[in-house]
């Protein structure tokens, strides 16, 4: 968990051990150590059109691929009629097959159907509704999965989203029905409490961090607990508590984020939040000078503080925006999703965002596709397990096995027997080696 | 150093000014020092009422009271004069003993529950609480120590709350299906050294990043052992029945009035866990496999480079590792009594993970430090019952901000092993 | 033990590192291997050591073939290896890394008291003593050093590899080292040296081997001379000492008073220190390394806090000042490890070249980043500064070490300074850059700069300074003039202040001393012969004996 005090082996220039290529005929110079590899042109250019295209998306479609395949055998292996289909395998092979087959492809319809349009629906409304679902709960975790990436490019791993998603939650929901103010400037308010919440949670472990060396893995990892300690406590106070136990007041109407489409609907205004959330962390991280400083010290802190930059304000900053963004998940899930606090306001959102980030490489426009699937997933599960009886907890299996995959792309390549990458990666996985990697690959 | 004199370079740090963090211990042992005094002036007048004796001792020894404000008062002077022992001890530059630390707070504690009980019917059950303490801690103990082969040999295992849950869930289904208990304590160590070799899989193998390996493998424990639960378990209840390990009272040692029932009235996996820790402690630090195993975390290449395999060394250790963090899943479910639930471990991972840093990496330290998570959570419970006039949730955040606290202060810049979380590439 | 390579290739990726190796060690032998940074010594002694599997050819001990598939193989072939960065346990004990990986072991523990057995035998055998419970944190660098020969002598290593052993050592203590190094070949071990620097290779080896480029271009013997040496080693003919006008130091720019700085521990690495550098001069600060010269630098940059004691810039104090103040106000500084504190690996040469200039216009305007700014920026220094790259847009951690170093000295030279701080600025640089990075250093002194260059490469220091301040246990022994002798200095590093370390240099010389006399001697005669050859004429022909048998000519030509 610490960053390693010195070097384990050579650097390249003194004794090349990555495989790298010959320089060019016109780089050639005596005595210089062939590090040259064709160049990475698109740089600061980099239009996301071309990374859509890159080799990484491929093993992310394939990681996806081998994913649902793995969750298959597990619904296979686990479902009553093919397990007896499988005691007369020999007699009759093909029953067998047959009720895997069915087996995993009911529960995967059952999915999509539940993610994306729902055709044995008896009306068009229910219908489409799975994809304004998908959307819905899609919102905290683009939010959530920001702030991770966001800290992982500052070389901070925040495991405190759970935490910082509670206290805006909180803090968010206190503006919502404490106060009495006229529309938009309610919402507003609302909002911005919300990510003040976070940001003050994550804050702490930012300035521990910077301030005694506090590694933030345990420190936020403990705030989540206290957190949630925290709004047990909270939604029993005289202030807060509502009519039904375990839940708070309800928000006021002027402070709730406004519904995109009429009854039943729960899509609302948070998942546009979220998209212009994504293009303003992309700005800020590729094109702010702000951005810069937390990229610089995410992935040399000490050439960082050599050149200038603060190393601890950096830190900071980092956890305190990161923390911001998660807090405002929190407050997308009272002000908008629910309209209420209850101490289940966070639900995994903080863990999921973790994988969301690792899926979307840190980078904005990931995020919002990883937090889209993610959504998907989480929506789509409810109707598999509704329709098909196969359990949620699919879902927390299909995540995982994606993002250990997506960690870990020469396994992928191994499995689909994709040839090595040749001299246009240039890279590592962008997920190997440390979290300050994860992000930094722009 | 008896160098030769020729020699020059560097020049040895000569040891007059006290490292800080040796000060450090010094600031806190007066902290604890204040906190008991401030706590024993609140005391409130009135008796409390201590029990000793558990129903199943030989020698009964009746409840008794004792006067709340006084006793406050004599332990306070203890924790006084341990802080001052304490103080001098780093104002001479020497690191103050764990015990000492441990003690004082210990009894900062007993202080506070004098606090809350004094003047009440309720009884307090010295013995009880300190068995509850050590049962549960046993879980965080287990993960200790498994962090602690982990890290030594420079795995990071934030997959100790995976290990503990995977533990859980085949003592529970295997001692099940063979009707025995007891076979539940060799299905959890297969259990945790399968999701500690997926551990190694990714990391050694694939060189991910090791913090998110464990961070993910946690959610694919808790995802597969929840889908079996929903699916597998929820068809055959017989699956996962509530089994629980017999306790084994040792003869004559666990009549002992206060230490006999809470050290030797317990079942085998307490025993185990007493014997592993103590294995470990003498194993790192004196044999050759643990120094070759320290020397793989701490400098992988000088191991290399005298023909140890970094690998495959990294490779075993994260197996061992994982194994016994899944012995401790056992605790969950059959030396509990209780049938595997989803997500049972509930965050243990997680604390025997700070346990094991604020223990500095040794099995010895990890030990003290679970336990005082043990003790806090085993107090938060019991003064629930007592009707402080605190919110039960403050004093269940307690281990938590403890462990914020102690992690940002005097254990704030331990050194964990260098070559932690580094893969190894020749 | 006689050892023979043959045809030794190893390739990484397309790039191959060596390129068929062939050459005998003989038993009782001190052979040295010459060769620039990246020439492929390393590589080839992590194959000999089991470390790399060599692609083609075979390692021969005693007439025998022999295969490793790892060190463990080596060494119970019986060769040992002490490495350039020593591979030493920091937390554990001297016994404890002596006997790592064939450890005694006695009632299921380690046999600590037969360890330290060990270590006691072995060092005596060797003439010096070291306590074997001491850990090796705590241990100057020099006896660590003689911890990783015990290390490899107690594993019975008849063929000892010492990869750069000097970088680390004064003057004196090399001498002690060679001492040391020709005790083990009269008692029949053979010794693989592994070097840049030309004289000591003179001072110490029986024969010489010559890398470059993967290749072996040709042998020598120690009685070859330092140009003919160079040319081998470079491929062309260099010249040895930097083409400099004398100093004319104006007036006052950096004034250091009295300064102290602690450790963590509260110990002091800097002690009260006071010097003073003048415009249009260079002060180089010698001394070996980790004696104070980092923590140094670190203050005047502003990440090293005094604990008491000023730094003065233009008359200005810089106390409470920070990095970001003291950069603006015209400090210059280039890092001692370019990788780790100069550039940021993972960023590309545009962004690099910015690094310690965000946040102020032209580079950062209203927040947001002046993309053209930068771009143009890039453009312009890679051109004026000759950075070998194929983009502005690659990340700087796949360049060259020396194009690594122009890049951070472009950056740090392209803002207006008066001061320029500059530790170890060739480092790990190959010799075609070094001379580059030289001009450019004393070319901002002409221009009115007052520089600090602190280097532990008495070469570099003498080629560079115009007076030189040495160092010791964090203390200024003294400062001299520039083209102070090598001896003199070498005693200064090692805390004699200048006065009496002359006189006792008058009384005794080094081995690099001497040579350092007999390669004046020369000088005259040889140094301007090369300067008139083409630059890749190979000038090996005049050179003696067995330099004759250079292989290089094909691979000149290609």
């Amino acid at each position: 968990m610490s960053t390693p005090k010195e070097p384990l082996g050579p650097t390249p220039a003194q004794d090349p051990l990555e495989p790298v290529e010959p320089q060019s005929a016109a780089d050639d110079e005596i005595g210089t150590t062939a590090t040259g590899q064709p160049a990475r042109t698109p740089g600061f250019g980099e239009t996301y059109l071309r990374e859509v295209l890159s080799s990484s998306w491929l093993l992310t479609l394939l990681a996806i691929v081998l994913a649902v395949l793995l969750g298959g055998v597990l619904i296979i292996a686990t479902d009553p009629a093919v397990q007896e289909a499988a005691g007369y395998l020999f007699a009759r092979p093909s029953s067998f097959f047959t009720a895997a087959w069915e087996a995993a492809s009911q529960a995967y319809l059952a999915l999509f159907q539940g993610a994306i349009y729902d055709s044995q629906a008896a009306t068009f409304t229910r219908a489409i509704r799975p994809i304004t679902e998908t959307l819905t709960i899609a919102t905290p975790l683009i939010l959530a999965g920001l702030s991770v990436g966001l800290a992982f490019r500052a070389g901070l791993f925040n495991i405190g989203g759970q935490g910082q998603v509670i206290l805006g939650a909180v803090l968010a929901t206190w503006i919502g029905f404490g106060l009495d103010l006229p529309p938009v400037v309610h919402l507003v308010l609302a909002l911005i409490g919300g990510a003040v919440g976070g940001a003050f949670w994550a804050a702490i472990a930012g300035v521990l961090k910077a301030r005694t060396g506090a590694h933030e893995v345990i420190v936020t990892i403990m705030l989540n607990n206290v957190a949630a300690y925290l709004v047990l406590w909270v939604v029993t106070t005289q202030i807060f508590a509502g009519g039904t136990s375990g839940t708070s007041k309800p928000v006021g109407e002027n402070a709730r984020l406004p519904a995109l489409l009429p009854e039943p609907f729960r899509l609302h205004l948070g998942f546009v939040l979220a998209l212009v959330l994504a293009a303003v962390v992309w700005w800020l991280m590729e094109r702010s000078t702000l951005g810069f400083k937390l990229r610089a010290v995410g992935s040399n802190a000490r050439a960082a503080r050599t050149a200038g930059i603060s190393v601890g304000a950096m830190t900071v900053l980092a956890m305190a925006i990161a923390g911001g963004l998660a807090g405002l998940a929190g407050a997308s899930q009272v002000l908008g999703t629910e309209g209420y606090l209850t101490a289940s306001v966070a639900g995994t959102i903080g863990f999921d965002a973790i994988t969301v980030a690792l899926l979307g490489r840190s980078k904005p426009l990931g995020t919002v596709l990883a937090g889209l699937l993610f959504g998907a997933l989480a929506a789509g599960g409810r109707l598999m397990q509704t329709r098909t009886g196969t359990p949620l907890d699919l879902v927390l299996v299909l995540q995982s096995f994606i993002v250990l995959f997506i960690a870990a792309p020469p396994l992928v390549r191994t499995i689909w027997r994709l040839p090595k990458p040749g001299a246009r990666r240039e890279k590592p996985s962008p997920t190997s080696t440390t979290p300050v990697t994860a992000g930094a690959d722009a | 150093m008896s160098a030769t004199a020729t020699v020059t370079g560097t020049t040895a740090p000569t040891r007059a000014v006290v490292p800080s963090e040796i000060r450090r211990t010094g600031y806190l042992l007066i902290g604890i020092a204040a906190l008991a005094a401030l706590l024993a002036v609140l005391v409130p007048s009135g008796d409390s009422r201590i029990r000793i004796s558990t129903s199943a001792d030989a020698l009964q020894i009746p409840i008794f009271a004792v006067p709340g404000k006084v006793t406050a008062i004599v332990l306070t002077l203890v924790v006084v004069g341990l802080a001052a022992y304490g103080f001098r001890l780093t104002q001479r530059g020497t690191r103050v003993p764990v015990w000492v630390v441990a003690t004082a707070g210990a009894l900062a504690f007993v202080v506070l529950l004098l606090l809350l009980s004094a003047g009440k019917d309720q009884v307090v059950p010295i013995t009880g609480l300190l068995a509850g303490t050590l049962l549960l801690g046993t879980p965080l103990v287990f993960g200790a120590l498994s962090g602690v082969v982990c890290e030594r040999v420079g795995i990071v295992n934030i997959a100790i709350e995976g290990q503990l849950l995977a533990g859980a869930f085949a003592a529970a289904v295997v001692a099940s299906m063979a009707g025995n208990a007891y076979v539940g304590l060799i299905a959890a160590p297969v259990a945790g050294l399968a999701v500690g070799a997926l551990l190694a899989f990714f990391s050694i193998r694939y060189q991910v990043n090791q913090i998110i390996v464990g961070v993910v493998l946690n959610v694919l424990v808790v995802g597969i052992t929840s889908f079996l639960f929903s699916t597998v378990l929820s068809d055959n209840p017989n699956l996962n029945s509530r089994l629980g390990l017999p306790v084994l009272p040792i003869p004559l040692l666990s009549e002992i009035p206060v230490v006999g029932p809470v050290l030797f009235r317990q079942n085998l996996l307490v025993y185990l866990m007493f014997a592993i820790v103590i294995a470990l402690q003498i194993l790192i630090f004196r044999s050759r496999w643990g120094l070759r195993l320290r020397s793989v975390g701490e400098h992988p290449k000088a191991a290399d480079t005298v023909g140890i395999d970094v690998n495959r060394t990294r490779w075993r250790n994260t197996l061992l590792g994982g194994a016994i963090a899944g012995l401790g899943g056992a605790f969950f479910t059959v030396a509990s009594g209780l049938a595997f639930g989803k997500d049972m471990t509930a965050g243990n991972g997680f604390i025997a993970l700070a346990a094991m840093i604020l223990g500095r990496w040794s099995p010895k330290g990890a030990v003290v430090a679970a336990l005082m998570f043990g003790l806090s959570k085993q107090l938060g419970q019991f003064i629930q019952q007592l009707q402080a006039p605190i919110p039960p949730q403050f004093l269940l955040m307690l281990p938590y901000v403890v462990t914020i606290l102690a992690v940002a202060g005097f254990a704030g810049r331990v050194r964990a092993p260098a070559a932690e979380g580094v893969p190894y590439e020749k | 033990m006689r050892l023979e390579l043959r045809g030794i290739t190893k390739r990484f990726g397309t790039f191959t590192a060596n390129d068929g190796i062939d050459m005998v060690v003989e038993p009782g032998e001190i052979h040295a291997i010459l060769g620039e940074n990246g020439a492929g010594k390393s590589t080839l002694m992590n194959t000999l050591y089991g470390l790399y599997e060599p692609d083609a050819g075979q390692i021969v001990i005693d007439g025998e073939p022999v295969v490793f598939s790892g060190p463990g193989d080596a060494m119970r072939a019986g060769i040992g290896m002490v490495h350039q960065h020593f591979m030493l346990v920091p937390v554990f004990t001297v016994a404890e890394n002596v006997v790592l990986g064939q450890e005694p072991v006695g009632k299921g523990l380690i046999d600590l008291r037969r360890a330290r057995q060990i270590v006691r035998e072995t060092s005596e055998m060797l003439g010096f003593a070291i306590d074997p419970d001491a850990k090796i944190e705590d241990l100057p660098v020099g006896v660590q050093q003689r911890v990783e020969i015990v290390k490899a002598l107690s594993r019975n290593a008849k063929l000892l590899i010492l990869d750069e052993p000097t970088a680390v050592l004064t003057p004196q203590e090399t001498d002690e080292l060679i001492e040391i190094m020709r005790r083990l070949a009269a008692a029949g071990t053979s010794i693989l040296f592994i070097t840049h620097k030309l004289r000591e290779i003179r001072a110490v080896s029986d024969s010489i081997t010559i890398i470059r480029l993967g290749k072996v271009v040709g042998s020598a013997t120690p009685s070859a001379t330092e140009s003919e040496l160079a040319s081998l080693m470079v491929g062309r003919s260099v010249s040895l000492g930097v083409a400099k006008e004398p100093a004319q130091p104006r007036e006052d720019v950096l004034e250091v008073r009295n300064l102290v700085v602690r450790d963590t521990h509260g110990v002091p690495v800097v002690n009260d220190v006071s010097f003073t550098v003048a415009s249009g001069e260079i002060l180089a600060v010698a001394g070996v390394q980790g004696n104070g010269q980092t923590e140094l630098t670190e203050a005047i940059l502003g990440i090293q806090k005094p604990a008491s004691g000023s730094v003065v810039l233009r008359g200005e104090s810089l106390e409470g000042k920070g990095v970001r103040e003291r950069l603006d106000s015209g400090l210059a500084y280039v890092p001692e490890d370019r990788s780790t504190d100069g550039v940021v690996g993972e960023f590309s040469i545009v962004e690099n070249l910015v690094l310690d200039r965000i946040g102020a216009a032209p580079v950062s305007r209203g927040g947001a980043l002046d993309m053209r700014f930068l771009r143009r920026n890039a453009d312009e220094l890679v051109k004026e500064f000759d950075v070998r790259t194929t983009s502005v847009d690659r990340a700087v951690g796949t360049l060259s070490g020396g194009n690594q170093q122009k890049v951070v000295l472009a950056r740090e030279l392209s803002r207006p300074l008066s001061l320029l701080v500059a530790s170890q600025p060739t480092r790990g640089v190959d010799v075609g850059s070094i001379e580059f990075l030289h001009d450019r250093i004393v070319s901002e002194r002409d221009k009115g700069a007052a520089v600090v260059i602190v280097s532990t490469e008495l070469d570099e220091v003498l080629a560079l300074g115009d007076r030189i301040a040495v160092m010791c246990g964090g203390e200024l022994v003294g400062i001299v003039p520039g083209g102070e002798s090598r001896d003199v200095l070498g005693l200064m590093m090692t805390g004699i202040g200048p006065e009496e370390a002359r006189q006792r240099a008058a009384e005794h010389h080094t081995l690099l001393g001497e040579a350092d006399l007999e390669a004046e001697a020369e000088a005259g005669a040889v140094l301007d012969a090369p300067a008139a050859d083409a630059v890749d004429a190979p000038a090996t022909e005049s050179s003696t004996t067995r330099s004759a048998t250079t292989t290089s000519a094909g691979e000149e030509n290609r």
